[in-house]
């Protein structure tokens, strides 16, 4: 196969961005301080095999109220006039343009006790810590996350004929059903995308966990970031496993997205 | 046991208006058990409208719509015994065709035995036997459009409303899918209501054709009612071809046209009447000139396979004659028509000159102009002057009004209701917020479109209205 001349562009660009930090981290998790082949850095990497799966389980929960919320949210959107739906795209997104930092400090203010959100429990009566726990990490996620999930959603549904809507209405179906057997098989790569998009950066996030969470609540992304300065060949380990598993989530995941659309 | 002449839809005075604008205006149509009926007419006429009132896919302002005798007003679609197929098909893209075709049953919870014998009937008679596992997307144009009729078809509903479900197809595609739609319709014993704005599909396949026009019905009746008795010029013009001239009723049976008087064989329109007259080209024998009333010069023939098209000018008029015969261009002919050929119909708009009412707003006397409101607009006259204030009557005759070709009329927004070519001149009727106006043209304009319109004042007559002013 000849290479075509456009493409070389495209190929530095990989070879700088993708593949040579990828070979880094590969060199890294493979050998020790001094340069040598070990084994060592998976070894210790496994110490943190319990944040590992919590990191996965957060992230799990967080997909999970994402798609839950933004579903309705999609549709609804879907179904306005063009009109509506830009204004609609535009609210969704403004949040997206402010920094994520300052989001999650946001949070902090509302959630901490003697914050308005507390204040107002306390006065009915219900005394309870809001922060520093993995809910708190939980609704960060959310919040952070939850346009990624509504867009892709969203666009899927918007192209759904609304004659096809008004067919199965027209062959019997009720509300309910029309979701159930047009709606939803239709919407299934909008999941899918949705689900990618939230999932893969909220399993790798850092800081909304250092923020919100507890001492135990930290996350994965939080452990690489703490240990990349004194142990580079950890961290890079860690990181590994982590891609090595989110590229395992993707292959069953679009699987699914195959299966579905044939059937 | 119910019979073909039961009636099983009825909609009676169905008033529906979007942003202001009439759709349908106060129509009444039943629709009988068996029967094919057909709603033709031009785009945006009301007839995709009149379908979704049916469907329950949109609700009418005023009016009521009854299945059976029982009031269905607001009962969703899927609880109508009512099925549709739809423009663009609109099959479900992730089924096959097989789930295509058994949705509704599916939802029905019909026994899967049963479904497979009914989906495996149905793609039989709509002769697609053995594409139950096809994927929808695979199918050509024609086969997309038998599963949507094969999908409506296996609820076995009372009525089936199809919207122009040929549109799509190539003619010679869409020739065979009539005939095809007439055998189903036949072989299931459903009510069809088919909406189309193609006349040979309606005349073709229907027992009952509905014309409709700017939101009204103009006619109903069996095809050849509506090709041999058609109402008026509309229906006349938008059926077949017809030679439509402006004539006048001179007494029962007897008719002037072109300053000739001819025997007819309609009674009843009173006496010196003015009305359209409708003679279709096939009933229109070429003879010698000494053997006919009406003579006149070839001007040109076209041979059409069928027969040949001749076109001739009497008096100023054209006219089409359809002749097994050929004829040469310059040859002097006679046009005999038999007494019961000659279809007289009620004028459609009867006032021979626009008159219309404006306020004088402001007046120029040095520069003899007045600028006047009519509706919603406000324009200049030159060549007049009148006291501001006062309340003018304007007629105009139809040769006045014309179509601004800048863009820039007088009343802007005016509705074309209908464009009829009379022999000489296409005779155009519009419609403004108050009033219709009678337009006469040698151009061919666009019916159901919104033109600026144009008067010319140096052919109107004014005359002030005293002691009528509005209170």
């Amino acid at each position: 196969m000849r290479l075509k001349r456009p493409s070389i562009p495209y190929i530095i660009w990989m070879a700088v961005f993708t593949f040579i930090p990828i070979a880094l981290i590969l060199y890294s998790a493979f050998t020790d301080s001094s340069g040598g082949f070990t084994l060592e850095p998976f070894t210790k990497a496994f110490g943190y095999f319990d944040v590992f799966l919590r990191s996965l389980w957060i992230a799990f929960i967080s997909t999970l109220i994402c798609l839950v919320l933004a579903y309705p949210i999609g549709y609804i959107m879907s179904r306005q006039k063009k009109s509506t739906q830009n204004i609609l795209t535009m609210v969704i997104m403004i949040p997206m343009w402010m920094n994520f930092l300052l989001r999650i400090y946001a949070w902090i203010t509302l959630l901490q006790s003697g914050g308005p959100i507390d204040t107002m429990l306390s006065l009915l009566g219900i005394h309870t810590t809001l922060i520093g726990n993995q809910g708190a990490v939980i609704l960060g996620m959310v919040y952070e996350y939850l346009p990624f999930m509504v867009l892709p959603l969203y666009s899927v549904m918007a192209k759904i004929d609304n004659n096809l809507i008004e067919a199965a209405e027209d062959l019997g179906s009720n509300r309910l059903s029309v979701m159930r057997k047009v709606v939803f098989p239709l919407s299934i790569p909008g999941i899918v995308s949705g689900v990618t998009m939230v999932f893969v950066p909220s399993a790798s996030t850092f800081l909304v966990a250092q923020y919100l969470g507890g001492v135990d609540d930290i996350m994965i992304g939080d452990v690489i970031d703490r240990i990349f300065w004194s142990d580079q060949n950890t961290g890079a380990a860690i990181a590994l496993i982590l891609m090595a598993a989110i590229f395992l989530f993707l292959i069953i995941l679009n699987f699914f997205g195959d299966e579905e659309a044939i059937a | 046991m119910t019979t073909k002449n039961d009636v099983i839809v009825s909609l009676k005075d169905i008033f529906v208006q979007f942003d202001g604008e009439v759709i349908l205006n106060h129509i009444d149509l039943d629709i009988k058990d068996k029967e094919f009926l057909t709603i033709l007419g031009p785009s945006g006429c009301g007839k995709t409208t009149t379908l979704r009132i049916i469907g329950g896919f949109l609700e009418p302002e005023q009016g009521t719509v009854t299945f059976e005798g029982k009031k269905i007003n607001g009962l969703p679609p899927y609880k109508r015994n009512v099925n549709t197929v739809f423009q663009k098909y609109s099959l479900f893209p992730h089924l096959n065709v097989f789930d295509n075709i058994a949705f509704g049953m599916k939802i029905k919870k019909v026994p899967k035995d049963e479904i497979k014998r009914r989906v495996k009937e149905m793609l039989a008679i709509v002769d697609l036997k053995g594409y139950e596992k096809r994927s929808v997307s695979k199918l050509s144009g024609g086969q997309q459009q038998r599963v949507a009729i094969a999908r409506a078809l296996v609820c076995d509903p009372k009525v089936l409303l199809l919207d122009e479900p040929l549109g799509a197809l190539d003619l010679k595609l869409r020739k065979n899918m009539q005939w095809e739609l007439k055998q189903i319709q036949q072989k299931t014993n459903t009510a069809f209501v088919y909406v189309t704005h193609d006349q040979e599909e309606a005349l073709t396949m229907s027992d009952t054709v509905v014309v409709m026009n700017n939101g009204v019905i103009e006619q109903i009746g069996t095809p050849t009612d509506v090709y041999n008795e058609p109402v008026n010029a509309f229906v006349a013009d938008f059926i077949g071809d017809a030679n439509i001239i402006n004539g006048t009723m001179l007494d029962d049976c007897r008719v002037r046209i072109l300053g000739e008087e001819l025997e007819c064989v309609d009674k009843g329109f009173g006496q010196n009447m003015p009305i359209d007259v409708v003679i279709r080209p096939e009933d229109i024998e070429v003879v010698k000139p000494e053997e006919a009333v009406l003579k006149g010069e070839v001007t040109e023939v076209v041979f059409k396979g069928v027969h040949y098209e001749i076109t001739v000018m009497c008096k100023g008029c054209e006219w089409i004659i359809h002749s097994t015969e050929g004829a040469k261009v310059g040859d002097k002919i006679g046009m005999k028509i038999i007494p019961f050929n000659i279809q007289i119909m009620n004028k459609m708009f009867l006032a021979e000159k626009n008159t219309f009412y404006a306020d004088v707003v402001s007046a120029d006397k040095e520069a003899n102009t007045i600028t006047v409101h009519v509706e919603d607009s406000e324009f200049e006259i030159e060549g007049q002057y009148f006291e501001p204030e006062t309340k003018l009557a304007i007629t105009l005759p139809p040769s006045a009004l014309s179509i601004a070709g800048d863009g820039v009329g007088h009343l802007d927004d005016v509705y074309i209701e209908s464009v009829i070519f009379k022999g000489e001149h296409n005779e155009i009727i519009l419609e403004s917020d108050k009033q219709k106006w009678l337009m006469q043209s040698d151009v061919d304009e666009q019916v159901a479109t919104y033109v600026p319109l144009k008067f010319d004042f140096t052919k109107a007559e004014f005359r002030v209205m005293e002691g009528e002013n509005e209170t």
